[in-house]
Parts: structure tokens; C-alpha cells; sequence
């Protein structure tokens, strides 16, 4: 009886050790595989925002995903206007409007292509379409293109930091 | 203190410190096999001996395979196909086995249900095969990623896009998978490292495991007869060698097994030498690009099945399904509440219809699953689905209604 107290004790003594050394290694596998410092640090994009054209779409790159940028036309704001939803989704820096997003179809992750004739977004895929502030015309996809998380600096933006305009633009349902 | 004394010969020194006579008998000369069985009871071996190439061509790879995503594709395309004297050779022998391989499981996983071999006390030895094709699932993938092509970079991403869960978003999950934002270094690295090390380990200990589950109740017959296994041992064991009903592992049925073997290989070199196109997609000989999608992303064809399960619905409802279609296999000794254990053909109308149907749909799905999305196909995979749920669903309640045979 007394041997049998004495070995659970150990056995208990061995299992609370054990237990400690199983979380701490768990924690430290979890960490070993987090993204590192300099992917992170990488994960930031300033876009001059002054050298784009009206209707001329041009993709740029953030964190290894494509980035639409596409400076509106009178043409294009005043389709937009119309629809409260459109006009919302559109990034104003130094009074221009832009299309600003993440290039990738919100079904599966395909990246759709621009029709200069239309002014609109078509996924090969699975034939989804965007109007030119980023809106579904046309399913499958769920909701309009992501719009990144960005900081307004003067006439820059900075993809990755959240400045107040996101937020509003998160907070509202815009985007994700 | 063990009592040794001087060795009489090679064989006596290794049974005083090994017991290699034992062993050999637990293992194979006493290791007792029904008799009444077919040459579908070979394709354990073959999967044995088409791992077994794939480690080996693997270890080939793995010396000039360089992953890193600026290397990789050129040590594949270049290096191994181009420099290295027979590279071409370990390339498409492991290429088509990871495809065949799957074609010897999905073999292997309808011969268990059709003659009942996952029932009295066979579960674990089917939980344990569920389990290798998890691994085996695991493993092509990881694989499918290290030549560092279009179609691995495009299924790296949508593959690690489904563990984000759907509406639940789980963006930050998805981004540890990968080590980064995009599939890129850490993500290659990481999958390379599972490819070559933690995966195989993992499927070595599962063969342990799955041969280990499968000395006790031994290996089932064409009837689902119970045999007195020692009985019938002790019968071979006296000379009446024919009246018993079962025979030695080696290498009585050893020697059909490899026959079996042999012809497997014929046809495996035939493909290897003649047709390994089947296993090469040729949208992968592009290098990755994340700025430019392939017109269809499609899995290779083993994985087709569950993939159009995922794709008629929406994207929740599908992730659920799809879960469901992964894990429903593992549970079929406890779905299945019948008493019997025999042929799917004589277990009577309704799990006779549910086996070929079962059967049947799955090569449909798969069909399916390589078609584009459109017009009459998407209907034909939206039903092959539904009905792959609800055989599942209805699998308890008509072998419970069975009657014994």
C-alpha cells in the first residue's frame, strides 16, 4: 500500500514534468512554423498612387498576391455614383478615385482579367464577372474583390497598414 | 543473467540472441493463410512493392532534387531529366507509382468491402488501411508540390485555401500552413521536409500497425468462413495437406503472391517506359507564377472523386460534405450493422445494389471531377454527390434490415 501511494506519486510527479515539456515543445513547434520576421516585414507595398492613368489597369504585387489598381474615369465615377455600394469601394487619395484590390476571384483564388471594352473583370474559371469598383456581376463568387488593408500617406498608400479608411471601409462590410 | 552457450553455427549464434527460427515462424513459414482465396488477396504485396520503388526512386530525386523556389524547377526539368545519366528513369518510375499506387488502394479498399474483411475483430486492420490512405493522400500532395510548377503552386493554393474554413475565414490558420502569405520558401521548404521524412515515417509505422492488426484475425476468405486457425495448422502440420484449410505464408501462398507481382510489374514498367504521360501534367513543365492562374486547376485523378463532392455547392455546405466524404470510409465496420460477413453479391438485394452503386458512383464523381463544370456535368456531379451522401446516410439502416444468410 505504501509502495503503491509512493509509485503514484512518482507517476504523478513524472506526468505533471512531462505535461510542462509537451506544452512547452507544442508552443515552440507552433512558433517554428509562424511566418518569419522578414516575410513579415516584407509584407508591406507603397504604391505612388500619382503615376497611374485613367482606365488603364495596371497590377501590381503585395505579399506575392496581385493587386488591381485602375484610376477611375468621369465615365466610370459617375456609374459608380449610382450605386452606393460601388462609390463605397472606391479609394480617394488627392481627389481621384481608384479601383484598388486584391486580383483574385473570390470563389476559388483564379485571377480575372480586365476587358478594356466593358470596363469589367471576367474569371476564366468559372465565368464570374467584376464591374470596374470591384462589384460581382455575375456569380459564382461570393463578394466583391478583397479590398488589402491600407494607410493613405499623401499622394501614397501603404498596403498592410491599416489606416482609418479601411477600417471604415471593415467595419461597414465593404470588405473583408 | 541469460544463459548462452558456444554457437554450433551462424544460424545458432543469431536463435541464442535473435530467435530467427521463432521469428521466421510467427512471421512466415507458421503465419497461416485460408486457402480458399483469389488473386485479389495479392494487392497488399503489390502496394508493399510499389512503396518500396517509390522510396528507392525517391532516394535518387532526393539527391539532386534542390528545394528551394528559385532551384527547384530546374533541378527537376534540368538536372534530373537532362544531366543526371537515368534521372529520367527515377522520375517517371516515381511519378507513375504515386499515381498507380492509389489505383492498387482504391483496388484493395472494394475488394475489403465486398468480401466483409473490416467485420469481427477486422476493424482495426481497415481503420489502420483508412489511416495509410490518409498518409498516402498526404504524401502525393507534398509531393505534388516540390517540382515547383504551375499546378503545384495553383493546388498548393487552393488546397491550403480550404483549411481557412470557408465563411469562418480563418485567413491567419492558412497563413501558418504556409509560413507566408503566398505559397513561397517556407512553404516548400515545410512540404519538402514532409515529403521526404515526417510523412514516410508515418506511413512505415502504419504498414507496422496495419500487419500487426491483421496476425490475430488473420486474412479473410472468398466466404467470410471463421476458421479454427489452429486447427487447421495443426492438420498442414501432420502431412494432410490438402485436407486443411489453410497454408503457410511462405511460401506456399508467397510464391502465387509474387506471381501476381510479376504480372503487376510488367504492366508498371510498360507504363514507365511507354505511357508516364498520364502522371505528368503538362501545365506543371511551367514554372510557378503567382500572377497568372492556369485555366482549370484540377486534381490528379485519384483525388477527383472527393474534389467534385466539393465543387456543386456553395462553398460551406461543400467544405462540410467534402469532410464528410474524407472520414466516412474510416467508420464503415461500425456503419455496417449486419451480421453477416460474406460477398457483397450474397448479403442479399439491397447491400449487393448499395456495393456496385457505391462502386459505380465513385468512378462517375471521378469522371465528373475532370469534366469542366458546365451544362449537363455539373447536374450529373451534383446528383453523383448527393447520392454518394445518401448511400452513406442509408448504409446503417439497410444492413441492419438485412437478413442472415
Amino acid at each position: 500500500m505504501k509502495n503503491n501511494s509512493r509509485r503514484g506519486f512518482m507517476g504523478m510527479a513524472f506526468g505533471a514534468v512531462a505535461a510542462v515539456g509537451a506544452v512547452g515543445s507544442l508552443v515552440a513547434m507552433k512558433k517554428s512554423w509562424d511566418p518569419l520576421p522578414s516575410v513579415k516585414a516584407a509584407g508591406f507595398t507603397t504604391l505612388d498612387m500619382s503615376i497611374y492613368q485613367e482606365n488603364v489597369m495596371v497590377t501590381e504585387k503585395w505579399r506575392g498576391k496581385p493587386i488591381f489598381v485602375l484610376k477611375q474615369s468621369a465615365e466610370m465615377l459617375e456609374k459608380a455614383k449610382q450605386n452606393p455600394r460601388d462609390i463605397e469601394r472606391l479609394v480617394e487619395v488627392d481627389g481621384s478615385h481608384y479601383l484598388m484590390c486584391i486580383g483574385l476571384c473570390t470563389h476559388l483564388g483564379c485571377i480575372p482579367a480586365f476587358r478594356p471594352d466593358s470596363n469589367d473583370f471576367k474569371c476564366a474559371c468559372h465565368g464570374g464577372e467584376f464591374d470596374a469598383s470591384g462589384m460581382v456581376q455575375l456569380v459564382p463568387p461570393p463578394r466583391g474583390f478583397d479590398i488589402p488593408p491600407f494607410r493613405i500617406d499623401g499622394t501614397k498608400l501603404v498596403l498592410g497598414e491599416v489606416g482609418p479608411e479601411w477600417q471604415a471601409m471593415k467595419d461597414t462590410g465593404i470588405t473583408l | 543473467m541469460a544463459h548462452f552457450t558456444k554457437a554450433t553455427s551462424v544460424k545458432d549464434w543469431l536463435d541464442q540472441r535473435l530467435a530467427v527460427t521463432k521469428l521466421e515462424k510467427v512471421m512466415m513459414s507458421e503465419y497461416w493463410i485460408p486457402k480458399n482465396i483469389n488473386f485479389l488477396w495479392a494487392m497488399g504485396m503489390v502496394l508493399v512493392i510499389t512503396f518500396v520503388m517509390l522510396v528507392v526512386s525517391g532516394i535518387f530525386l532526393l539527391m539532386y532534387y534542390v528545394p528551394t523556389t528559385a532551384e527547384a524547377f530546374n533541378s527537376v526539368n534540368y538536372t534530373i531529366m537532362r544531366e543526371v545519366d537515368f534521372g529520367w528513369l527515377w522520375r517517371h518510375v516515381h511519378g507513375v507509382a504515386a499515381s498507380v499506387v492509389f489505383l492498387i488502394i482504391y483496388i484493395h479498399m472494394f475488394t475489403g468491402i465486398y468480401y466483409g474483411s473490416y467485420k469481427k475483430g477486422r476493424e482495426l486492420i481497415w481503420i489502420s488501411g483508412m489511416l495509410l490512405f490518409v498518409a498516402f493522400s498526404a504524401e502525393a500532395f507534398s509531393g505534388y508540390m516540390l517540382p515547383w510548377g504551375q499546378m503545384s503552386y495553383w493546388a498548393g493554393m487552393v488546397i491550403t485555401n480550404l483549411f481557412a474554413g470557408g465563411s469562418l475565414h480563418a485567413d491567419g490558420f492558412v497563413e501558418w500552413i504556409r509560413g507566408d502569405y503566398v505559397p513561397a520558401q517556407a512553404f516548400l521548404g515545410r512540404f519538402f521536409m514532409l515529403h521526404v521524412l515526417l510523412i514516410p515515417l508515418a506511413i512505415m509505422g502504419l504498414i507496422g500497425l496495419h500487419f500487426g492488426a491483421l496476425r490475430i484475425p488473420h486474412v479473410n476468405n472468398q466466404d467470410g468462413e471463421e476458421l479454427d486457425f489452429d486447427v487447421e495448422a495443426k492438420k498442414y502440420l501432420d502431412g494432410d495437406k490438402a485436407g486443411s484449410k489453410v497454408m503457410r505464408f511462405a511460401n506456399d501462398f508467397m510464391s502465387k503472391d509474387m506471381m501476381v507481382v510479376g504480372v503487376f510489374l510488367i504492366f508498371f514498367f510498360y507504363l514507365v517506359f511507354y505511357n508516364y504521360g498520364f502522371a505528368m501534367d503538362p501545365v506543371n513543365f511551367d514554372p510557378a507564377d503567382g500572377l497568372s492562374t492556369p485555366a482549370h486547376i484540377y486534381p490528379e485523378w485519384y483525388f477527383l472523386w472527393s474534389y467534385e463532392i466539393l465543387r456543386p455547392f456553395n462553398i460551406d455546405l461543400g467544405l462540410v460534405l467534402f469532410a464528410f466524404a474524407q472520414v466516412i470510409f474510416v467508420l464503415l465496420p461500425f456503419l455496417d450493422r449486419s451480421p453477416n460477413t460474406c460477398a457483397a453479391n450474397r448479403r442479399g438485394f439491397m447491400f449487393k445494389t448499395w456495393f456496385w452503386l457505391m462502386l459505380a458512383n465513385m468512378i462517375v464523381l471521378t469522371a465528373m471531377g475532370k469534366l469542366p463544370p458546365e451544362g449537363i456535368f455539373s447536374t450529373i456531379g451534383l446528383v453523383s454527390a448527393i447520392l454518394f451522401v445518401v448511400m452513406w446516410l442509408a448504409l446503417p439502416i439497410i444492413t441492419s434490415m438485412e437478413k442472415k444468410v
